[in-house]
């Protein structure tokens, strides 16, 4: 295993930031940790990157131990920080040539596996970082976790913040640095880059709420989903969260995702009760449970 | 301008040097509407919604918000919206209740109803518990949803919201829009600049901006037929890649 994580507590004072985690990641994969803000992601990767000690638990990172054999650790592994921690009087280039440097290599040794991006940004190699804009930090941030080599790869919400073609860009780099042999654990809290990892663990407050790759976490949703919508969107909510049948109703765009709690469910029958709510072009469709259903199913 | 619009804009233009940062935009937005403003990083959102806050002047064009020009009468434009941003909401080291006392003091609300505001806004969002807690020690949610009820507090005919919902679990990022809805359903208009497309969705209309122009707008169910795609992020990458 690339990553193995076993039984790792972590609390601050009353907060209990990681509570009894566990998984493990294979060579090679892409492995998500999803979850919002405050869900003890950058906990984790301070762990796993050897910068933090855990209360409870062992962790391996390509079979070291991240307490016993944090030196040998920090130098197979590259961190890219969720808060940009480049040095941003240093330009482009000499920022990398400092982390290059530091980790005993060149820029020149290891050019092959940072090219791809590199020269992105090479026509901006004499800017300073704290000038770049914010895809360009984000692929600087990247070339410079990557220039010593390393086996493993730690990226904690490389994509928050940035546009959707940046987005977009940088997961296709993710999937070029995976056949390069490199493993990969990137933590997002935006559902939809979920189907973008080989296996995902949904995490909140410290806990996972189920780990598996993301077709079969959508195929274990319990309920059949129902597409709501209707001439008035706030009137639609409320009406359904006052049926007594309902077993959950979240806004999703513009419709409404409804499940029912009884197992003969008629969409008909929710048709004739919010016709006397006063709503009309009622359409109500089946669809299929995404990322996010799960998660908010489990985290009820 | 017609009696609906609480927006109003025709031709609107920043140059910053031989630069259009925001070039000819126009579009208009009704009372009550949610409206969702999107564009690359570096397509001219900023810019475009600093004229239309009243902080930065515009080179050429009309603008009217909230039923006031944005080149004569920026400072009633000031007291006749809310604005809400992700990065900077509320003051951490100051309470809930401080906030919201601080805020309504801002917009000229008097003593008493600023108690009753106080009021009502803490039950609503159920903080009577951490009422007197600083507003930093609170989770990333409940920060969200209490600046955006502390945008509202001065009943603001359009509300600014800047990425609001980045980060936020998906649970309270809908009570969030649910908040929104409500605001929108008594007749105040939602502006929302966001680059996440599911925020998008949430939205009556989009409008997408593209090096300075608007490329596009219409409602997210009209966009995405006319662009052949399922959802917003694709009619969002097709538009920005061209």
């Amino acid at each position: 295993m690339s990553i193995s994580v076993s039984h790792i507590s972590k609390s601050y004072k009353k907060v209990k930031a990681l509570q009894d985690i566990s998984f493990e990641v294979k060579p090679n994969e892409i492995f998500g940790l999803i979850g919002p803000d405050g869900a003890g992601k950058t906990t984790l990767f301070r762990v796993l990157t050897t910068l933090l000690f855990p209360d409870e638990g062992v962790a391996k990172v390509m079979d070291y131990d991240v307490v016993n054999d944090y030196k040998k650790i920090r130098n197979c592994v590259g961190y890219m920080p969720g808060k940009f921690s480049l040095y941003q009087d240093l330009t482009v280039e000499e920022n990398l040539t400092f982390f290059a440097t530091i980790f005993g290599t060149t820029i020149e040794e290891n050019y092959d596996l940072i090219k791809d991006i590199y020269v992105q940004i090479a026509p901006f190699k004499d800017r300073r970082a704290g000038k770049l804009s914010g895809g360009m930090k984000q692929k600087l941030a990247l070339c410079c976790a990557l220039i010593h080599k390393p086996q493993v790869l730690f990226l904690d919400e490389p994509t928050t913040g940035v546009d959707p073609v940046s987005r977009k860009e940088f997961w296709e780099m993710l999937k070029r640095l995976q056949q390069k042999d490199i493993t990969i654990l990137v933590s997002t809290p935006y559902m939809d880059e979920a189907a973008l990892c080989d296996r995902i663990a949904l995490i909140q407050d410290g806990k996972i709420l189920e780990i598996d790759t993301p077709e079969a976490i959508v195929k274990h949703y319990p309920k059949q989903i129902y597409n709501v919508r209707a001439n008035n969107m706030y009137k639609l909510i409320n009406s359904l969260k006052d049926y007594e049948y309902n077993h959950s109703v979240y806004p999703f765009g513009e419709f409404v995702h409804y499940t029912d709690s009884r197992t003969n469910f008629n969409p008909k029958d929710l048709i004739r009760y919010l016709e006397t709510k006063n709503l009309s072009n009622i359409h109500i469709d089946k669809t299929v449970a995404t990322i996010e259903d799960t998660f908010m199913e489990l985290a009820k | 301008m017609k009696n609906n619009n609480v927006i109003h804009i025709e031709g609107l233009t920043k140059m910053f040097g031989d630069f259009a940062a925001v070039n000819a935009i126009t579009f208009e937005v009704e009372k009550g509407e949610i409206f969702g403003f999107l564009g690359a990083n570096g397509a001219g959102k900023t810019t475009a919604m600093k004229m239309l806050i009243g902080i930065s002047k515009p080179t050429s064009g009309d603008a009217k918000v909230a039923g006031f020009d944005v080149f004569t009468n920026a400072e009633d434009i000031k007291k006749n919206i809310g604005y809400m941003s992700q990065k900077f909401a509320l003051y951490d080291d100051l309470t809930v209740k401080e906030n919201i006392t601080f805020f309504g003091g801002i917009y000229g609300l008097s003593r008493q109803r600023i108690k009753e505001k106080s009021a009502v806004l803490i039950e609503e969002l159920r903080l009577e518990d951490v009422a007197n807690k600083l507003v930093g020690s609170l989770p990333l949610g409940w920060k969200q949803k209490l600046s955006f009820s502390v945008s509202l507090l001065h009943d603001p005919k359009i509300v600014f919201l800047d990425e609001p919902t980045g980060g936020v679990d998906p649970i309270t990022r809908r009570q969030f829009w649910e908040m929104i809805y409500k605001a929108a359903n008594q007749g105040t208009t939602v502006f929302v600049t966001t680059h996440y497309m599911d925020e998008a969705e949430y939205c009556d209309r989009v409008s997408i901006m593209v090096n300075g122009k608007i490329e596009a707008l219409d409602t997210p169910k009209k966009l995405k037929e006319q662009f052949k795609v399922d959802n917003m992020n694709d009619v969002f990458l097709k538009l920005a890649r061209g």
